[in-house]
């Protein structure tokens, strides 16, 4: 039972929640960018959240299965196809042996979410099935997927009657958003000024953002001393000021610690939106409490 | 022992525990105390600490422990670390090759210092350095102790590919690379030795708080130990030794 890649799309990598343990040691999490895509795709499919799926950015490409499954597509709208007919996305679909899946460019939104029943069966790398491509290990050796590529498909399409009800409505992808976040740890790095353009000026995605860190433009935020902190810990969302006053979240593929001030960090539940921007799409930052944002986060649990 | 700790947020998941702002042994020496204690409490809801240079970043599922209640603990944990007792230091004996195709910028080295390269590998083979932490990739080790003597700034421009093992000097630190990587440190040598190894049971070789040691070896013995190592009959030493207060 398996996934054949005709073509790949624009970065497909197969990933899960991450790999976690080893932040201690300097070992990126990885994992999907678009954590509630990902868990409504293997809730859809009958999985527990944690089974690895692919994920597609920007142009998702196509597959063929070579066995029947059930498959759930959530996240950007890629414009799906299954045998040349429109695919739905949010709920259980049935594949048959030779159905082949097709997508083009992701309409709004940037990464779309694909499950299989069972999973990606790829072996699990200290203890998970993510893509480090920095590290080149985890998914699917360690790499983008390319055109030839046959990833185990972990059960069948039994079950599918129990789950072929159920479905979720389609996120939209404002190319304007607002992002709320929790001030710190280095917000006294800035001037009063800076903090104001932070919270009050526009940003936009910029082409350089990818799974590592969205980097954005936009007016420069004045720091009282340089940028330059002794290197600490950081969290996916993070929002490290450059040298140059420009922001960068630091997003799945973060590096555990990093030398930029940390103006502060967005909340987790407005961590999906911004994994969702497409270059071009533009930034407001909003302060709120770390209770606020616990609370927003506890909300957004129950999907 | 007194301590001048700040709490700050990092998210709805996150706390940074700062003990300073200085790249200091004793700073250091807290962060560790601090990751230990939170260790042996078992206190539920700890997803993972990542210790740097002077500040714990614990990472928490609000879900189970507040905000509130971990900002108590940690300020009571604080209040009455264990550093400064006598702990044992656990060096990890390292072995490195040093000059050679593995050091190429030794010359430069011995120019820039008016040292002779059996000076250089001396002094660097001298010091137990500490692990502050780790970062970057996984198992960079971010180590203090260089002696100012051999102290080199970075390559104006940046190698596009330093070798799995290279040893190498930038600024005032010392380091290896755990993996093929660009850089801009000086290379001085190189080690056999894998610091990171997915395939491991233990990936990582070493922890902050941490010692390591460097030993001269010929290339002879470089390529001996990377055939023992491919094959798992090799382990770098470890000493331990009770740390002078």
């Amino acid at each position: 039972m398996a996934v054949k890649v005709i073509q790949p799309g624009a970065l497909t990598t197969v990933q899960d929640l991450g790999r976690f343990g080893y932040q201690e040691s300097g070992m990126q999490p990885c994992g999907v960018m678009d954590q509630r895509s990902y868990a409504i795709a293997n809730t859809l499919v009958g999985n527990q959240n944690g089974e690895a799926a692919l994920e597609l950015s920007l142009f998702g490409g196509s597959y063929q299965f070579d066995a029947p499954c059930i498959l759930a597509l959530t996240g950007a709208d890629m414009a799906p196809s299954l045998n040349r007919k429109p695919c739905p996305m949010n709920r259980a679909v049935r594949i048959k042996s030779g159905d082949v899946l097709t997508f083009g460019f992701a309409k709004s939104g940037c990464r779309t979410y694909l499950a299989v029943s069972g999973g990606i069966d790829v072996p699990p790398v200290m203890g998970s099935r993510s893509t480090n491509l920095k590290c080149r290990i985890g998914g699917f050796f360690g790499r983008a997927l390319k055109a030839g590529d046959v990833l185990p498909v972990g059960r069948d399409d039994s079950g599918f009657e129990e789950l072929k009800e159920l479905w979720y409505s389609q996120p939209e992808y404002p190319d304007h958003v607002t992002l709320r976040v929790v001030e710190g740890p280095q917000a006294d790095y800035f001037t009063s000024s800076g903090l104001d353009t932070f919270y009050s000026e526009a940003y936009t995605v910029t082409q350089e953002s990818d799974r590592m860190g969205c980097r954005l433009d936009g007016p420069a935020i004045t720091i009282c001393h340089g940028s330059d902190i002794i290197s600490d810990g950081i969290v996916f969302g993070s929002i490290q000021i450059t040298s140059a006053g420009r922001p960068i979240i630091l997003m799945a593929d973060r590096q555990t610690t990093g030398g930029y001030a940390k103006i502060g960090t967005v909340c987790t539940a407005d961590l999906p939106v911004i994994a969702q921007c497409q270059p071009g799409a533009v930034i407001h930052f909003k302060k709120i409490s770390v209770e606020e944002a616990q609370k927003l986060l506890q909300t957004s649990r129950t999907i | 022992m007194k301590t001048d700790l700040r709490l700050l947020p990092a998210g709805d998941s996150g706390i940074v525990a700062e003990f300073g702002n200085t790249i200091d042994p004793l700073v250091n020496d807290q962060v560790q105390a601090l990751a230990d204690a939170i260790h042996s409490t078992g206190l539920s809801g700890i997803r993972e600490l990542i210790p740097s240079f002077r500040s714990l970043l614990i990472l928490y599922d609000p879900g189970i422990l507040s905000y509130q209640k971990l900002t108590e603990t940690l300020k009571q944990l604080s209040s009455s670390l264990s550093c400064g007792v006598q702990k044992e230091k656990r060096i990890h004996l390292i072995p490195c090759c040093y000059g050679s195709h593995f050091g190429p910028d030794l010359s430069d080295m011995e120019k820039a210092t008016g040292l002779s390269r059996e000076e250089i590998i001396a002094i660097h083979s001298g010091v137990d350095y500490r692990i502050y932490m780790l970062g970057f990739l996984p198992g960079f080790v971010y180590l203090g102790g260089l002696d100012k003597r051999i102290e080199m700034p970075r390559l104006s421009t940046p190698r596009v590919k330093i070798p799995q093992g290279a040893v190498g000097i930038g600024g005032s630190q010392t380091g290896v690379y755990p993996l093929d990587s660009p850089g801009g440190w000086r290379l001085i040598g190189g080690t056999p030795v894998d610091f990171y190894d997915p395939n491991r049971p233990e990936p990582v070789l070493c922890k902050a708080g941490e010692y390591i040691r460097f030993v001269p070896i010929s290339s002879c013995d470089y390529y001996d130990i990377r055939q023992q190592q491919a094959k798992g009959l090799y382990q770098p030493e470890i000493r331990t030794e009770t740390e002078a207060v």
